[in-house]
């Protein structure tokens, strides 16, 4: 126990000051009431989907809960079921396999929902579409606004953790709007 | 006949790997597979390729290792009739390589017990064969129903828990079916393949150029490793030697990576056992390892820093202090963090003997990689089959032999600990200079070439035929998750349904190299 609290104290405070949302990375005009943003705002939930990423972009989803970015300092949670997410944060390209998986849990997900797509999979399809980002291949239904709506996208191979944040945080900003 | 008559007159293929290629028939195949399996060899890779272009039908390929190096087999397979000799009775982890090449080019392995479809689900009709040459990989089918015979087991008391595809955590999706009685798992079963995005497809119609950005994301967690047995597949065919400089490069991005991933487990490895302090403070130690990345090389995983004929980023001299800063810094955080988890009760107590698999099972199995060295499998591409420049760097191999959950976390310090050392020894050897890669400017016609290389998972490889204008015909990466995921079928056997987290973990197998 001494040796635990030796090393916490002698680690000290890591975490950094968080980002600040970027209207560039908007995808979807404002759909949801100031009123409702405000009530999400300071404490959000998000159940991530792997929709057929390469794993890449789960790297840094997972560095959002490290000391330096702190996500859960700032009230946002990852959690265990659509069910209780305001969020889907979702990595792909969505394979075809995960569609009716994708699409489940978007419907199982309590409104108002946004939904982040993170990484330029998720953005347009990336190298695993071989014609454009609309049309996918045999496995891969490309992009994930292919498959449910979209309302932030944020692009990276993967996207930092400090981008993801942004994404996360315009989200749930009202960009302006009412 | 001796399996030494049949392979005295196949040739040595060029290349950084020992590799000696021949054609053989159905009785040789399997005669050759049981000899090398008689004398404590392994499978890596089973894969089919479609030689209908050239009349040729098809073909099937293995590659084997055993101590002398590496043995690539392809056995011809008819047109009219796809079906070859099962050999899932001598390496179990066939069976769903097979069954992923009947999926995707419609080859039978005849007798084999196990005929159910693996990597195909709903997404195209079980008639339709991705990668025989004549099907479009950009059509699309409608969906239909997804009817997969999962084992039952009944019996008074039994029930089923279906976990997935979509977990509630941050990982890549799969289904697991658990058959329990009270909390204790009876049977698991794994569907895999729902991250299945037609990469092998895809390859065929890339540059090598555009290729080596998609090896790098068969597992992003992996990315060196693939990227680098990509361009050693290429370069092998391609005849060229990357420069020393080069050469050193990628090996200090590969432990690199080795480090990043061991840390970023050894930390969720105390979360799942709630000891929260552990992932944050393995998690501040990544994310320095990470940082340190994004400064000397420009990302934070190093992704496509390893491109075909070198590298593509040196190392400044004067930022070799950085490295060996971050070195020493690891080596003391580690000595004390090592001893926390050792001191720990409550970690102990659920790291020790959770989710054990015996030498013997191992053995049995195929088990490979970190997960392997814990169970006594000592295996490792860099000791065994040293390219440069590990031929140059004396890899300390660490193995143990209880094969549970404290083993495979023991193990992850030991490799830290050993992949600081190596960077150290690179550093020494990194003498600078300009000359960063010898480009691959052309491809011989109908060659093949394979690069193999130790990830921080175990062994990746990645075989690569080329055409007759020496385009990509084929790219076949193997993951070692392919031989690693039915282990942890058996691993969980026994134990409790709540340390199924903890014992995934203890391996952390790809689903996205394995799903393809």
């Amino acid at each position: 126990m001494y040796q635990i609290i030796r090393q916490i104290l002698k680690t000290g405070i890591k975490t950094e000051t968080a980002p600040q949302a970027d209207d560039a990375l908007r995808v979807e005009a404002q759909r949801l009431q100031e009123k409702i943003l405000r009530h999400v705002g300071r404490a959000l939930t998000i159940r991530h989907v792997d929709a057929g990423s390469c794993n890449g972009c789960e790297l840094e989803i997972h560095a959002l809960n490290n000391a330096y970015y702190n996500i859960e300092g700032l009230g946002i949670r990852f959690v265990a079921s659509p069910r209780h997410a305001d969020m889907l944060l979702v990595t792909g390209p969505v394979s075809r396999h995960m569609e009716v998986a994708l699409k489940r849990t978007y419907d199982a997900t309590p409104e108002p929902r946004l939904v982040v797509a993170v990484g330029d999979c998720g953005c347009d399809g990336g190298l695993f579409s071989p014609v454009d980002e609309q049309s996918g291949s045999y496995a891969s239904c490309g992009k994930i606004a292919n498959v449910i709506p979209v309302d932030v996208a944020v692009p990276g191979c993967p996207p930092t953790p400090i981008m993801l944040m942004q994404a996360i945080l315009t989200a749930i900003s009202s960009g302006g709007k009412t | 006949m001796k399996q030494d008559e049949i392979t005295a007159d196949f040739p040595d293929l060029p290349g950084a790997l020992t590799v000696r290629r021949g054609s053989v028939d159905a009785s040789q195949f399997r005669d050759m597979c049981a000899q090398v399996r008689h004398d404590g060899g392994r499978l890596v890779a089973l894969w089919g390729s479609d030689e209908r272009a050239d009349d040729a039908g098809y073909a099937l390929h293995v590659a084997l290792i055993d101590s002398t190096g590496m043995l690539c087999l392809m056995l011809p397979v008819s047109a009219e009739r796809p079906a070859y000799p099962d050999i899932s009775d001598l390496f179990p982890a066939a069976s769903r390589m097979q069954r992923a090449v009947a999926d995707l080019l419609g080859l039978h392995a005849s007798g084999a017990d196990d005929q159910r479809k693996w990597l195909r689900h709903a997404s195209w009709p079980g008639n339709v064969h991705p990668l025989r040459k004549d099907f479009d990989g950009s059509c699309a089918f409608p969906a239909e129903t997804d009817a997969y015979p999962f084992v039952t087991v009944t019996g008074d008391g039994v029930h089923e828990i279906p976990v997935g595809p979509v977990h509630a955590g941050i990982i890549e999706p799969g289904h697991f079916r658990f058959s329990i009685i009270g909390d204790r798992v009876l049977r698991l079963e794994e569907r895999l393949g729902y991250k299945h995005k037609g990469i092998e497809k895809r390859f065929e119609s890339m540059s090598p150029e555009q290729g080596a950005k998609l090896a790098g994301r068969v597992s992003g967690d992996s990315t060196v490793a693939y990227a680098w047995a990509y361009a050693m597949a290429l370069e092998g065919i391609a005849g060229i030697t990357p420069p020393d400089q080069a050469l050193w490069m990628r090996a200090l991005f590969l432990e690199r990576e080795r480090v990043a991933n061991h840390l970023g487990d050894l930390g969720y490895l105390g979360n799942d056992v709630a000891l929260s302090f552990g992932f944050a403070q393995f998690w501040i130690l990544k994310e320095q390892v990470l940082r340190n990345n994004a400064a000397l090389f420009g990302h934070r995983y190093l992704m496509d820093k390893i491109i075909p004929g070198g590298v593509n980023i040196g190392l400044q001299m004067s930022d070799k202090r950085v490295i060996i800063e971050e070195c020493s810094m690891l080596e003391r955080e580690l000595g004390v963090l090592r001893s926390i988890y050792e001191e720990h009760a409550g970690v102990q107590d659920r790291f020790i003997g959770a989710g054990q698999v015996t030498p013997a099972l191992a053995a049995q199995l195929g088990l490979c990689g970190l997960p392997g060295r814990a169970s006594a499998q000592a295996w490792d591409a860099r000791v065994q089959f040293p390219c440069a420049p590990y031929d140059k760097l004396d890899v300390r191999m660490a193995t143990h032999a209880n094969g549970d959950v404290a083993a495979r976390a023991a193990l992850r310090f030991e490799e830290l600990f050993e992949s600081l050392r190596l960077q150290r020894e690179i550093l020494i050897n990194l003498i600078g200079g300009d000359e960063l890669s010898n480009p691959v400017k052309s491809l011989p016609g109908n060659a093949f070439g394979v690069g193999m290389v130790e990830g921080w998972r175990g062994e990746v490889m990645v075989a690569i035929h080329t055409d007759a204008p020496g385009r990509l015909a084929r790219v076949h990466p193997h993951d070692p998750s392919w031989q690693n995921w039915p282990v942890l079928e058996h691993a969980i056997l026994n134990n409790i349904v709540p340390d199924f987290p903890l014992i995934n973990k203890s391996f952390n197998l790809s689903y996205a190299g394995q799903d393809l």
